[in-house]
């Protein structure tokens, strides 16, 4: 999903830089509310947990191949305004130190994977957080759900991209239509990594999951006869 | 069963992360990823430039004067990973709220 240098014109990356740098500064603000002593380090480790995954391209069939967006899984375990600073902070280690993901299409890359994969993602699972029953047990499933929205929504904003500020004449229907194929299928695998790494820390640590945190403070506690040891 | 330790957890983590960008990073698809893909089969590709940051050390998630591809690679993975571990552990260590810890896990 990187976009490089040049398939984008300079007006259309000039106007993403924009909107990725007004995304990162409200995510600056927003993130202070999310973090604490105890998230800080946790939101560190989802930041770098999620550059790893990026580098696990899997095969999605007929020569091309997804990884990880990480969207979902940053946005759930450590909260969605931090979540759009940890794509920020790996997408901008990737263009500068790996070349992956052009130096002027940061801006759209921030905007793509940092605020429109996580803005998705986050509405998608707090919408399922609304109306599926209120345990935890549902935060893996739903974190699974919003990851697989979330990659064709990304692909989609791409798409709409390229018809504004391209560089090549491509039908804007035949685009569309491989970029939301292609990343569907992509978006099954996004949804296997998310629901199985947040599933694992809602299994050990549930109260280190941001998303899980308001059915966690909604458990009642009950008074239970003493287990004789 | 008492639940582990926030810093067993992080530990347990930076390992998963390092041996997938270390060492499983080698094993995955080196086929074009969607969009590239895409932008082969509808004919856009060559519009792609190289990167003003192709020449660097780690560019491409080799490293440079290192000829073996599963070292090259892995050490690349492993130099993003203590990378981005220090910006954003350091970043979100300046932003998170003051005041006094809440958990006796950490």
């Amino acid at each position: 999903m990187h976009v490089p240098d040049g398939f984008l014109d300079a007006t259309t990356s000039l106007a993403t830089g924009a909107v990725a740098v007004v995304g990162v500064s409200l995510a600056l603000r927003g993130a202070r509310r999310e973090l604490d002593d105890r998230t800080a380090p946790v939101a560190g480790l989802v930041a770098t947990f999620v550059f790893a995954g990026q580098m696990m391209n899997f095969p999605v069939g007929a020569g091309t191949s997804g990884h990880l967006l990480g969207g979902a899984l940053a946005a759930v375990l450590a909260g969605p305004w931090t979540a759009v600073l940890c794509l920020s902070v790996v997408l901008l280690v990737q263009a500068l130190f790996m070349a992956d993901g052009g130096i002027t299409a940061l801006g759209t890359n921030i905007t793509l994977m940092g605020l429109v994969a996580v803005g998705v993602a986050w509405l998608v699972f707090c919408g399922l957080r609304m109306v599926l029953p209120k345990r935890v047990s549902m935060v893996p499933a739903a974190a699974a759900v919003a990851a697989l929205v979330s990659v064709p929504s990304a692909a989609a904003v791409f798409t709409l991209l390229f018809v504004v500020g391209g560089t090549a004449p491509i039908d804007t229907g035949t685009l569309l239509t491989a970029m939301l194929g292609w990343h569907v299928v992509i978006g099954l695998g996004e949804a296997a990594i998310t629901g199985l790494v947040v599933g694992s820390v809602v299994a050990v640590r549930p109260d280190l999951v941001h998303g899980a945190r308001p059915l966690l403070e909604e458990r009642t506690l009950v008074i239970r006869p003493a287990v004789p040891r | 069963m008492s639940a582990p330790r926030s810093r067993s957890l992080l530990l347990v983590g930076l390992l998963v992360a390092l041996l997938v960008a270390g060492f499983g990073s080698y094993y995955a698809s080196n086929h074009p990823d969607g969009l590239i893909y895409v932008a082969e089969q509808t004919g856009f590709d060559d519009q792609q430039d190289q990167s003003a940051a192709g020449d660097g050390p780690f560019a491409g998630y080799s490293t440079r004067g290192v000829d073996d591809e599963r070292l090259g690679g892995g050490l690349a993975g492993v130099a993003g990973v203590l990378v981005v571990l220090t910006l954003s552990g350091g970043l979100f260590w300046v932003l998170r709220r003051r005041g006094p810890a809440d958990d006796a896990g950490v």
